[in-house]
């Protein structure tokens, strides 16, 4: 491990675990929220309420969350090992924005003009390719994608202006 | 033999190289794996099982993918050292050396020969048990059939390498995503806090498609970018003289199958059974200790077994609809899309379908070893496709399947909400493969409770009324608890 800032822990593993137990335990209370709001007992002649099953459910997770948390508690900070290193946060983050932009980007522009600048995006920025190397796998990438899900098995996609535009629809 | 009639129509051929082919393909490509390409492909087949026999067909496409999978994953072991696929890092041990010591074809044809007969013990004992294990399951009821589903998920806690807590946690998860939406038992709206996007639930294809291909496309970005891999060539005497040397290995086959069939019935999937049988190997061969430096031996043994147990997960899945892996969870989905109710029913109602499925497994599999063995350059040159091309690509292929799903674009965000908690998840030791049967099998194994319970006016002795249910019930307690056991085990041996 060098001693650089990419080699440094983002986060340690501790804290990851006590954020994910958290999270846990969070969840698990909505779900015992909600069960409760449709009753968890018994009815005559209906048998269990719609909240039986989940209420119990909910209540494992929020169990099973207090015993890991107690669990990531316990270890010492100075055992603790890094969850993820600086360089590696960066490199994970350089994929996961871009792909949470894009997946917003379906809603308004359909599913065809966003892939493009996706692929785009990632082989100029990322590969470092030329314009004309990016301009053409892009676009071939998802004509290719066009023919086999419009065309071959005859399932639409969702489409934007940018496919209005070309006549698509 | 009927089966082979059904399999063996001309297009019923043509899918099955195709799925296989495909299946090699994903499981060759980083991030695309066996369970979420047979997620991303379902929707596809929608149209398809509409048409008569078209339920026959489907099925053969995606388990002929699943096939494809299972092989594709020994390429990028042996070549570059990466495991395309969980449950081919055992092979790595003994491939990889082998690969850079020229070796390669040797590795390779030793990988899918053995992968080959895996696959067929498993799907012989598939033939001869599966009846036996439906004529039997014809007698159950509700209380039974849960039994059934608290043992398989019993199972997990008790037999898992990860924290039983864990598992605990990420499969009440999986419960609970289950339950979001419309109770199917009264018609009430559950956790769905008033949006619309909820209404008909969290989908198990997007989970699928979110927790393995996003989440380990963010793992593999943290090793970095680059492939580097051996060249590759098979020839027909590379293949002759491997084959020549394989009979050699018998012993080793005989009981990684038998390690693999085992471990594909209860839902260990294939994963720990290769480990186990590569372990069990080293510890029987008569040079176990030069195992990891390049042994033909060491790559028959994991193969073996992976193969065996993805093949016997189906035997549960078709008999009990109770699937044995991911993978299986996922055409266990697909059957119930279709319409067909996985379970003892299904020999009864459509036997077609059924022997189909059975023949199309012999056929695949022979299928699967003529692809492999032509075509490996050519799907080695796949993974020389750069990471900042082939990943994106991926991505966006991700998206569309989900998308298909429910045509929704909702699906799209959560997949990307999934792939964060697949990484997340996967860092931190909570196994996916408990959730992801949890959402498939929430909704029956809350139904089949619910039945029980009414059986019994909210008794919980039914579930050891009879001999059958209690025995079933018992041993999912002692699994259950088996972490716990063998703990207090190692106390008091620790503290006489």
């Amino acid at each position: 491990m060098t001693q650089g800032g990419e080699g440094r822990p983002a986060f340690s593993r501790k804290s990851a675990e006590i954020a994910v137990a958290a999270l846990f335990f969070i969840f698990g209370a909505i779900v015992i929220y909600d069960s409760a709001r449709l009753g968890v007992g018994w009815q005559e002649v209906h048998g269990p309420r719609p909240g039986y099953f989940p209420f119990y459910i909910g209540l494992l997770i929020c169990v099973s969350a207090v015993v890991n948390l107690v669990r990531a508690l316990r270890v010492a900070p100075e055992k603790s090992s890094a969850f993820v290193h600086v360089g590696q946060l960066r490199l994970v983050l350089a994929v996961l924005i871009p792909t949470a932009i894009y997946a917003a980007l379906v809603t308004w522009f359909g599913i065809y003009a966003s892939s493009v600048l996706f692929i785009g995006f990632f082989m100029r920025w990322l590969g470092k390719y030329p314009w004309w190397k990016v301009v053409l796998v892009s676009v071939l990438t998802v004509v290719v994608f066009y023919v086999v899900f419009e065309i071959w098995f005859k399932v639409p996609l969702p489409k934007g202006p940018v496919e209005s535009m070309l006549g698509l629809n | 033999m009927h089966g082979f009639g059904v399999a063996l129509t001309p297009t019923n051929l043509v899918l099955m190289f195709t799925g296989v082919i495909l299946g090699v393909i994903i499981g060759v490509l980083p991030g695309l794996g066996g369970a979420n390409g047979v997620a991303i492909l379902l929707p596809l087949t929608f149209g398809m099982a509409q048409s008569p026999g078209g339920a026959t067909s489907a099925i053969i496409l995606l388990s002929c993918i699943y096939w494809g999978a299972l092989f594709g994953g020994a390429i990028t072991s042996i070549l570059f050292n990466i495991p395309g696929e969980p449950w081919s890092v055992a092979t790595t041990f003994d491939g990889y050396p082998l690969a850079q010591q020229g070796q390669a074809g040797t590795a390779l044809t030793a990988a899918f020969t053995s992968s080959f007969i895996g696959a067929f013990v498993a799907v012989v004992m598939i033939t001869f048990l599966s009846p036996l294990v439906a004529g039997f399951a014809l007698e159950f009821g509700p209380p039974e059939f849960f039994a059934v589903y608290l043992l398989t998920f019993c199972a997990f806690v008790g037999t898992s390498k990860e924290p039983p807590f864990k598992t605990v946690a990420a499969m009440m998860l999986g419960f609970a995503l289950a339950a979001v939406g419309t109770d199917t038992v009264t018609g009430t709206l559950r956790l769905t806090f008033g949006s619309t996007h909820l209404l008909t639930g969290f989908d198990f294809l997007v989970a699928v498609i979110g927790l393995f291909g996003i989440g380990e496309i963010l793992l593999t970005l943290e090793e970095g970018l680059a492939f580097r891999g051996a060249k590759a060539k098979i020839n027909l005497r590379v293949v002759l003289d491997t084959w020549k040397e394989l009979p050699r290995y018998w012993m080793t086959s005989l009981r990684s199958s038998a390690v693999g069939c085992f471990m594909g019935i209860v839902p260990g999937g294939a994963t720990p059974a290769s480990f186990m049988s590569y372990g069990v190997a080293r510890r029987f061969s008569p040079d176990g200790d030069k195992f990891g430096t390049g042994k033909v031996e060491g790559v028959v043994a994991p193969e073996t077994a992976a193969h065996a147990a993805g093949t016997s997960a189906l035997l549960p899945m078709i008999t009990l609809g109770v699937p044995g892996s991911p993978t299986a969870a996922v055409l266990l989905g697909g059957l119930m899309i279709w319409g067909l109710q996985p379970g003892p029913l299904l020999f009864v109602e459509q036997k077609d379908f059924v022997w189909g499925l059975i023949a199309s497994m012999y056929l695949g599999n022979i299928a699967g070893l003529i692809v492999v063995l032509t075509c490996v350059p050519l799907f080695a040159a796949i993974l020389r496709v750069p990471f900042s091309v082939i990943a994106p690509i991926i991505m966006v292929i991700c998206a569309i399947g989900s998308f298909t799903v429910k045509n929704a674009i909702f699906d799209v965000w959560m997949m990307v909400v999934f792939g964060i908690l697949g990484y997340l998840f996967k860092k931190l030791q909570y196994p996916l493969a408990p959730l992801v049967l949890a959402i498939v099998l929430g909704d029956n194994a809350e139904s089949s409770f619910r039945q029980a319970m009414l059986m019994s006016q909210g008794d919980l002795s039914i579930l050891f009324s009879k001999k059958l249910v209690g025995f079933m019930t018992t041993l999912a307690l002692l699994l259950l608890f088996w972490p716990l056991v063998t703990w207090a085990l190692g106390k008091l041996r620790g503290k006489p």
